[in-house]
Order: structure tokens, then C-alpha cells, then sequence
């Protein structure tokens, strides 16, 4: 089976005052075409990393991809050059970030910031780009677009600049669009609007999507995969309803339990709403030769302080590092 | 949890004693690590000294004619040489030193002043007191300083007084807007509330209350000032609006200018003075910024 | 529609402004010791208290303050600043005179320093610690410290006196023949040195600024989403980064112009460049209040043009301003 996307053993470093940090631990994973994956996890567990990484922008001078690879279409990005990079992005991949309100650029229209992309990689003529901008505002349901068009960031919403920035990344139909947390910044009934637009959008032209958050909601309504990520390292791998059934990892079920009404639906009986204690170890603690978990973690038991836990499959498709997930 | 923590209230009392100095030994102990500043204030303090000793120690009268002019520094005994009619350098600079010293600081004491003073109660009082202070200061910073300055020292006597307070009166927009920023933003703080609650005259808000907190920017522009008076006083008194009976820094450049191709060190040694001096104060500026400058003390 | 009147707000303001700096020259007059009768009686060697007074009758001295100053602002409007005890000739016409080199060299020192700020600010922000970044930082420091008068005596022994490659002074050489472009040369010639000392007091203060505001641009999310995009490193460098990194420079430069004038008062007077900046020096030596005053309402006047100048391009540079946000 030929998959679009397939990191291999990816490790990220990021250069601190303290030394150098693995912020990506020996990540593996596929995307086939047209699949929705989803990384789970809390704030500093490595998973815009992925997404910087997958485009080429790790921040310069301090993060590095150590070692592994990143095929995309047969070809290793971690080896391409920058201007191969730069045609691949914003082209044949695409992605849109957390922060709507400052990741427009306030001094530009935003047909303008819609249309550059155009002329950028696909050679339209400044008045070919303008008209499919406006398409592509309308595409994505902001209203009169030919007006809209001429506006800047500073005059739109939050959830409308959030559809500007996606009607960006999909301007060039690319292969994978990558949703680094799109909705967290916003109103709840924004977050419905932008998941219902992106899983049209999806269905209309069949783009891979990998989505990241940190909420088990989002997850459940947009991925049919889910990679849970926890201090750098992949947790537990697989399809969603299987994971949110039966998760094979403490802190996957930590992170479901959070959510009341993933597990009252699947469970039929309300549980108290509980949060996964403690925190996310620091950064100066990834890398280490044991379970980062076990500090918050019922089920530690000695073999967890000590040795990582290696992958265990449950069936093709389910995967869980835990030392105990078997008996789960 | 930890037994650190557990000691720590029966601590408290003699904690907050020393927290109470604290501010001030914290911001010694960080200008102190700063090498560059710590430079800067022991060149200040050298010419200091040299402006305060100097003419007591080398009595020679700085605007007697003591030899022939244009006499190169180290030739025939004057370590400095002579300027063009023939009087000591050495007596000039170290009795100019004083005037350019206490014209930069008495003219950063007036712009403080009257910067505070307008700045303190635009951004206290808001509202049309605001609005008039305001169009105020910008209408003083519409005016060239330097000319400004120039017109009101022709116009009124080119005494030191009158030098500093021209200097004072141009400069001072510049500190009203840093103090009115900073009382806008501390007079929102809990702390101000509470003391309006309990009933502080705005007098008191105004004084005892938010200037105290609003000091550090305040600081690093006096000594900011300071050295641009300096600067000031020099223009001046090189373009000679100056009392011709006081010797200054400005004053010996300014005069012996028609002569540079004789006796280029004339003008030379006490550029570098100014230079010198100015730098100091900069640095010893950029020193406090730094270790005043709240949200840097946290890094 | 709004943004014409937000202009027209904009340049009535300044008006009020100009009408103020008219006030305040009038004040300063009367409050300042001796008046314009005394100045003519000196100049006559001396006067008795009767022809005294027959002059205060003539030149409207003896009517009340308020009346007094409607006659000065009603003269002002026509441009009638009085005319000069030094020169004896009409105020406006002296100043006009020499009103064009005082802004060829205000205007092309702000316009040299702006470039070569915003220039080694862009590069120095891409190389935070490079030795572009460093010697920017000493420029500053001397720029700031160094007397420019000083900075030009220098540059002169330096490069007239010693190497003979710019004149001592002056605007022209008389004796230059030739069609314009010679004339040109020869001015743009004389230029240098005058350009080049005004230029570095604030140079470097451009370049700081204009370093730490690209540091902020190009660390920003929009700059993200614009390599996201896969542009080309230029098109982010310059469209995405350098546009939003402007506007505090600009701002800058426009709170500048009022240094930039008393700069050049200097540097004028130090290579005799015959702008207002010299007229000034020559007047205030011989106690021309009128002429004095009129130099200080005509700066006044290119620092609140300039204002309004910075606050036009603000509004082409950034949205934001244009509308009012």
C-alpha cells in the first residue's frame, strides 16, 4: 500500500540553554491519501513540531530534525532542498495555525494575502488570481466575497480571518492540509462552523488532512485516525472509534475522560468530570530511558521508572507504548 | 510540600524586612554585573572628581594669557598646549568641566521637573486636563529645540541660569509623555485603587502613591537628559550664546574654531571631553534601564 | 471620505498649531527686555524719552496687548514678519532666501539615514550578533554622544583641510562654468560633508530601531503564515516583514524633525552653509529679534509639514492608521 506521507523514526532536537532537548522521540507514522489523522495531546508535547517539521519551518537556529525521514510522494523532505521546500509548501501542503487573529498579515487585504499564493505557484496573472480569490472566499462562506475581498484582517472576526486563512491553504488544492489547533482561539460556535466547513471542504476535494489539538471533541469529529502524543514520544496509534472505545494507554483514557460527553455516549453512564493530574514533565526531562507517564501515572510500577516502553500492537491498525497495556 | 516551603511563613517577619530595601540592593547588585555601566560610572566619577579638585590642584586662571598661542600640547611645559591667544588648556578644560557639569545636571533637574509635573497630572486627571497638557507638549515639541533655545537665551541674556532654564524648557516633552504613560498604567493597578478607597487625597495618590512606582523610567531619563543637556550646553555656547566671563567645554571649541588649521587639538581635546562624558552618562543610563526595567529583572 | 477628513482634521490641527508658535513669537517679544523702539533709538545712537515715545506711537507700541497681537497675527497671515534691523530688509524675503538649502540639506540628511537605517536594520535583524549588527550598535553610541559641530569640525580637517577631497565650506564654487549638471556636481559636492555629519546623529538610531522591529516582524505569526506559503525568502524578508517593521521608523523619523533642524543650525554653522541655520548664528549675534523669530516660526513650520508628511505615509504604509483603528 502506497501512502502519501510516512515519517519514518523522525527526532527532533531543540537547542536550549541547558543542552539539546528531543522535543520528537523516534515518531513513526503513515497518511494515506485522502485520510484524516488527528494528534492528540497537551500544550508542549511536540505536536506542532511534527507539523513544522512535515513543512520545512522549524524554527532556525534552534530546532533541527536529528535524524529520520519524512517521505512525501516518494521523496525524503527532510532531505530536500529549500527551494523544493518552498514549492512544496503552501502548495502541495497547507496548513493553518491556532492564533487567526495574528497569523493574517495586517498591512495586506486579504484577497491579496489569498491571491499572492496563486501567483506564488500556479503563475496566474494578478486579475486571474484576484477572481479565484474571490471564488475561494465565497468557497468558503464568507459573505459578499467581491467586497470582503478588498478588506484587511483587522476589519474581519476571528472565525472569519480563520476562513481566510484556510481558504489560503487549500488555494493550490494541496495533497495534506495540516490544522495546527484551527479552532482552540475561538467561540465554540465559531469551532462547529470552521470543523463543518473543513469537513465539506475535505469531502469536495479529497486533501489529506492532519489535524492537531488537544481536545478529545475535535478529534472525535473530524479523524478517523488518532495518534495520541505525550512528552515527544507517540503514546498510543489508531482508528478513532477503536481508541475511544477501548484506549490501551492511562494517559489516552485520561485525556477521554475529560470529555463528558464522548464518554456518556459511549458508555451510557456519566462519569466525574476528571482532569489527568500533574503536568507535562519539562522539556529538560524528554529523551529519558523510562515512561515520561510514569510521574502521573496509577498503574507505574517499577519496569516503567526504568526501561521505555516499547510499541505493542493489538491488531493492525491499534498501538499502544504502555507496559501495561494488556491488561487494559 | 517540600520542607523549604514549610519554614518559609515562620521566616516571613525578617524576609519582608529585607524585601523592604531589596529593590534598591537588587538593582546595585544587577548595575554592578553591568561592566559597560560599571565603566561608565567610574569614568563619570574621574571627571568629576577633575571638575571638583582639578582647578584647586592647577590654580593657573584659565583666561590669562600665559604664553605664546597655538603652542602644541607638551611643547614648552603645557600639557595641553595654548589656544589662539594663548591661554592654558589644561585650566580651561578642568574649569569648563564644571560649567558643562552643572549646566547638564541643573538643566536635567528643570526638564524633570516640569516633565513630571505636566505628565504626572495629564495622565492622573485624564480627561480635558489631559487633552490641554497634552497639546501642550506637543506644541513644545513642534518647536526646534536648539533654535527654540537660542531665541530665548538671545532674547532674555545669555546668563547660566538663563542657559539652563532655556534648556530645561525645551526638553522637558520628551519626560511629560514617559511619566503620563506610566501614571495611565499604574493608576489602573489594585494597590492605587485601594488607596482612593481609603481615602488618599490625589495629592497623595499623585506623590506618595504612583510616583514612587513610576520612578525607574523617570530615572534612566534624568540620566538620559543629563547627558543631551551637556550636549545642549555645548551647541550653545559653541555658536557663542554664552556668558563670555564662564568658561565651558562648548565655549573653547566654539572660539578657537577659526583657527583649526593652526591648532587642531583646540577643537579635538575638548570634543573628546564632551564625547567622553556623555558616553559615560549613556552607559550608566543603559546600566539603570537595565536594572530598574522591571520585566527584564524577571529574565 | 473618511480618510478626507481625517486629513483635513489633520491640517487644520497643524494650522492651530503654526497660530500658536505665532502667539508664543509674540509673547517672547514683549516679554523680553527693551522693545523694538529701543533697538531703533540704539541704532540712531541714542534717543530721548520723547522721540521714544513718538516711535512706540508710530510702530502701534502704545496700543493695548491684545490689539498689538491681532496686528502681529494679521501681519503674519500676509506674510509680513517684520522686517530686519541687521540686514534692513523685509524678514520673509531673507528666509526665503535661504529657506532651499536649509531643506536640500534637512531633507536629503533625513532621506540618507532613513535608507541606510532601515537597509543595515533589515540586515543586521536577519544577523542579530554579526558584525553588521555590532558596528551599528558603536555608530549609535557615537552618534549619540559625539557633538555633531565636533563631528564636522573633524570631518573637515579630516577630509577639506588635510586630503583636499570636499571644499571647506559654502553651497557653490563661483568659479564653476557649465550647464546645470555641472552646477550640480558642484553642490552635491559641497553636500557631503554637511549631509554626512547631520546624517550621524540619527543614523543609527533608524538602524536600532529598525533592527529590533524586525527582530519582533520576523518572529511574528503572519511572517509563519508567509513562509507556510512557500514565498520566496525576499517576498517574506521584504513584502511580509518589512512593511509592518516600518511604521515605528517612520513614526520615529517624524518625531526627529524637530532634532534634525536644531542639528542642522550646527552643522550649517560649521561649514557655513548658507541656510537658515547661519542666518540664525549671524542674527542672534547681532540681536535681529525679528529676524529670529521669523527663522523660529519657519522651522517651526518645516517640522509641523514634516509631521504631516510622516502622518500621509503612515497611512499609505498601514491600514491600521488609514482607518483610524
Amino acid at each position: 500500500m502506497s501512502f502519501l506521507l510516512k515519517v519514518e523514526n523522525l527526532r527532533i532536537e531543540l537547542r536550549m540553554r541547558a543542552g539539546v532537548a528531543p522535543v520528537i522521540d523516534d515518531l513513526s507514522f503513515e497518511l494515506a491519501h485522502g485520510e484524516s489523522i488527528s494528534f492528540v495531546g497537551e500544550s508542549g508535547c511536540g505536536k506542532s513540531m511534527t507539523a513544522l517539521a512535515i513543512m520545512g519551518l522549524l524554527p532556525e537556529g534552534i530546532g533541527r530534525v536529528a535524524s529520520g525521514k519524512i517521505w512525501f510522494d516518494g521523496e525524503d523532505l527532510v532531505a530536500a532542498s529549500p527551494a523544493r521546500l518552498r514549492h512544496i509548501r503552501g502548495n502541495k501542503i497547507g496548513m493553518i495555525f491556532q492564533e487567526p487573529m495574528t497569523s493574517l498579515n495586517p498591512v495586506y487585504s486579504v484577497g491579496e494575502q489569498i491571491a499572492e499564493v496563486l501567483r506564488e505557484h500556479q503563475g496566474l496573472s494578478r486579475k486571474a488570481a484576484w477572481a479565484e480569490a474571490i471564488e475561494l472566499l465565497d468557497a468558503v462562506r464568507i459573505p459578499n466575497p467581491e467586497t470582503r475581498a478588498t478588506a484587511y484582517p483587522f476589519e474581519m472576526s476571528g472565525g472569519q480571518r480563520q476562513r481566510v486563512m484556510i481558504a489560503i491553504a487549500l488555494a493550490c488544492k494541496p495533497k495534506i492540509l495540516i490544522a495546527d489547533e484551527p479552532t482552540t482561539a475561538l467561540d465554540v460556535t465559531v469551532q462547529a462552523q470552521i470543523f463543518d466547513l473543513l469537513r465539506d471542504l475535505r469531502r469536495q476535494t479529497g486533501t489529506s488532512l492532519i489535524m492537531i489539538t488537544h481536545d478529545m471533541g475535535a478529534v472525535a469529529e473530524m479523524a478517523e485516525r488518532m495518534i495520541v502524543m505525550y512528552a515527544g514520544r507517540k503514546a498510543e496509534e489508531g482508528p478513532v472509534d477503536k481508541v475511544i472505545a477501548h484506549a490501551r494507554h492511562p494517559y489516552t483514557q485520561g485525556l477521554i475522560s475529560c470529555v463528558p460527553h464522548l464518554v456518556a455516549h459511549l458508555t451510557e453512564e456519566r462519569q466525574d468530570l476528571n482532569e489527568v493530574p500533574g503536568i507535562v514533565p519539562g522539556l529538560a526531562e524528554f529523551g529519558q530511558g523510562r515512561c515520561l507517564f510514569a510521574s502521573r501515572c496509577a498503574r507505574a510500577t517499577e519496569r516503567c521508572l526504568t526501561t521505555r516502553p516499547e510499541e505493542i500492537a493489538f491488531s493492525d491498525v491499534h498501538r499502544s507504548a504502555c507496559w501495561h497495556a494488556e491488561g487494559m | 510540600m517540600t520542607s523549604k516551603n514549610e519554614t518559609g511563613p515562620l521566616n516571613a517577619p525578617t524576609l519582608s524586612k529585607e524585601k523592604a530595601s531589596s529593590p534598591l540592593s537588587e538593582a546595585w547588585t544587577k548595575f554592578r554585573a553591568n561592566h559597560s555601566a560599571m565603566v561608565g560610572l567610574f569614568v563619570l566619577v574621574l571627571i568629576m572628581l577633575g571638575a571638583i579638585v582639578g582647578p584647586l590642584l592647577y590654580p593657573t586662571d584659565p583666561f590669562e594669557l600665559v604664553w605664546r598661542p597655538f603652542s602644541p600640547p607638551g611643547a614648552d611645559g603645557f600639557l595641553l598646549g595654548t589656544d589662539y591667544i594663548g591661554r592654558d588648556l589644561v585650566a580651561q578644560m578642568l574649569v569648563g568641566a564644571r560649567v558643562s557639569l552643572v549646566v547638564g545636571v541643573a538643566a536635567a533637574i528643570v526638564t524633570i521637573l516640569i516633565g513630571v509635573a505636566v505628565g504626572a497630572l495629564a495622565g492622573f486627571y485624564r480627561g480635558w486636563v489631559e487633552e490641554i497638557l497634552m497639546r501642550i507638549t506637543e506644541f513644545f515639541q513642534v518647536l526646534p529645540t536648539l533654535l527654540f533655545s537660542m531665541v530665548i537665551v538671545a532674547l532674555f541674556g545669555a546668563s547660566l541660569l538663563m542657559i539652563t532654564l532655556a534648556i530645561g524648557i525645551v526638553s522637558w516633552p520628551a519626560v511629560a509623555r514617559i511619566t503620563r504613560a506610566e501614571f495611565l498604567r499604574i493608576r489602573e493597578l489594585e494597590y492605587v485603587t485601594a488607596s482612593r478607597a481609603a481615602g488618599a487625597t490625589p495629592a497623595k495618590l499623585m506623590l506618595k502613591v504612583i510616583l514612587p512606582n513610576a520612578l525607574p523610567p523617570i530615572i534612566v531619563q534624568a540620566a538620559l537628559m543629563t547627558g543631551s543637556a551637556i550636549l545642549f550646553e555645548a551647541g550653545l555656547s559653541f555658536l557663542g550664546l554664552t556668558d563670555p566671563n564662564v568658561m565651558s567645554w562648548g565655549q573653547i571649541i566654539g572660539s578657537n574654531r577659526e583657527f583649526i588649521l593652526q591648532s587642531a587639538y583646540t577643537v579635538t581635546i575638548p570634543g573628546i571631553a564632551i564625547f567622553v562624558a556623555v558616553l559615560a552618562i549613556a552607559l550608566v543610563g543603559d546600566g539603570l534601564n537595565d536594572a530598574l526595567n522591571p520585566k527584564l529583572r524577571q529574565r | 471620505m473618511d480618510v478626507l477628513r481625517i486629513t483635513f482634521l489633520r491640517i487644520v490641527y497643524s494650522a492651530l498649531l503654526l497660530a500658536a508658535v505665532v502667539v508664543l513669537n509674540f509673547v517672547m517679544i514683549h516679554l523680553a527686555p527693551g522693545d523694538v523702539a529701543d533697538t531703533i533709538a540704539q541704532s540712531m545712537g541714542g534717543a530721548d524719552a520723547e522721540i521714544l515715545a513718538q516711535i512706540r506711537a508710530d510702530y502701534g507700541l502704545d496700543q493695548p496687548f491684545i490689539v498689538q497681537l491681532g496686528q502681529y497675527i494679521w501681519k503674519v497671515l500676509h506674510f509680513d514678519l517684520g522686517s530686519s534691523y541687521y540686514y534692513n530688509r523685509p524678514v520673509t524675503e531673507l528666509i526665503l532666501e535661504r529657506l532651499p538649502a536649509t531643506l536640500l540639506l534637512v531633507i536629503t540628511a533625513q532621506t540618507l539615514a532613513l535608507v541606510i537605517g532601515v537597509v543595515t536594520g533589515v540586515f543586521s535583524a536577519r544577523r542579530p550578533n554579526g558584525f553588521l549588527s555590532h558596528l551599528v550598535t558603536i555608530v549609535a553610541f557615537f552618534g549619540h554622544a559625539a557633538p555633531v559641530f565636533w563631528t564636522g569640525i573633524l570631518l573637515l580637517i579630516a577630509f577639506s583641510l588635510q586630503i583636499h577631497w570636499f571644499p571647506v565650506g559654502g553651497m557653490r564654487d563661483v568659479t564653476v562654468t557649465g550647464g546645470f549638471w555641472a552646477h550640480s556636481f558642484d553642490v552635491a559636492r559641497h553636500m557631503v560633508l554637511p549631509v554626512f555629519t547631520l546624517s550621524t546623529t540619527f543614523l543609527a538610531l533608524y538602524s536600532r530601531l529598525c533592527r529590533a522591529s524586525m527582530m519582533e516582524t520576523l518572529g511574528s505569526d503572519y511572517v509563519r503564515t508567509a513562509k507556510a506559503k512557500g514565498l520566496p525568502m525576499r517576498s517574506v524578508v521584504y513584502k511580509h516583514a518589512l512593511k509592518n517593521a516600518l511604521s515605528p521608523v517612520i513614526t520615529l523619523a517624524g518625531l526627529q524633525f524637530s532634532a534634525v533642524i536644531s542639528g542642522a543650525v550646527l552643522v550649517e554653522t560649521v561649514f557655513s552653509w548658507p541656510g537658515l541655520g547661519t542666518l540664525a548664528f549671524q542674527v542672534i549675534v547681532a540681536r535681529d529679534t525679528p529676524t529670529i523669530l521669523g527663522i523660529l516660526f519657519f522651522s517651526a513650520l518645516i517640522v509641523i509639514a514634516g509631521n504631516l508628511l510622516t502622518d500621509l505615509v503612515q497611512r499609505l504604509v498601514d491600514p491600521r492608521v488609514r482607518t483610524g483603528q
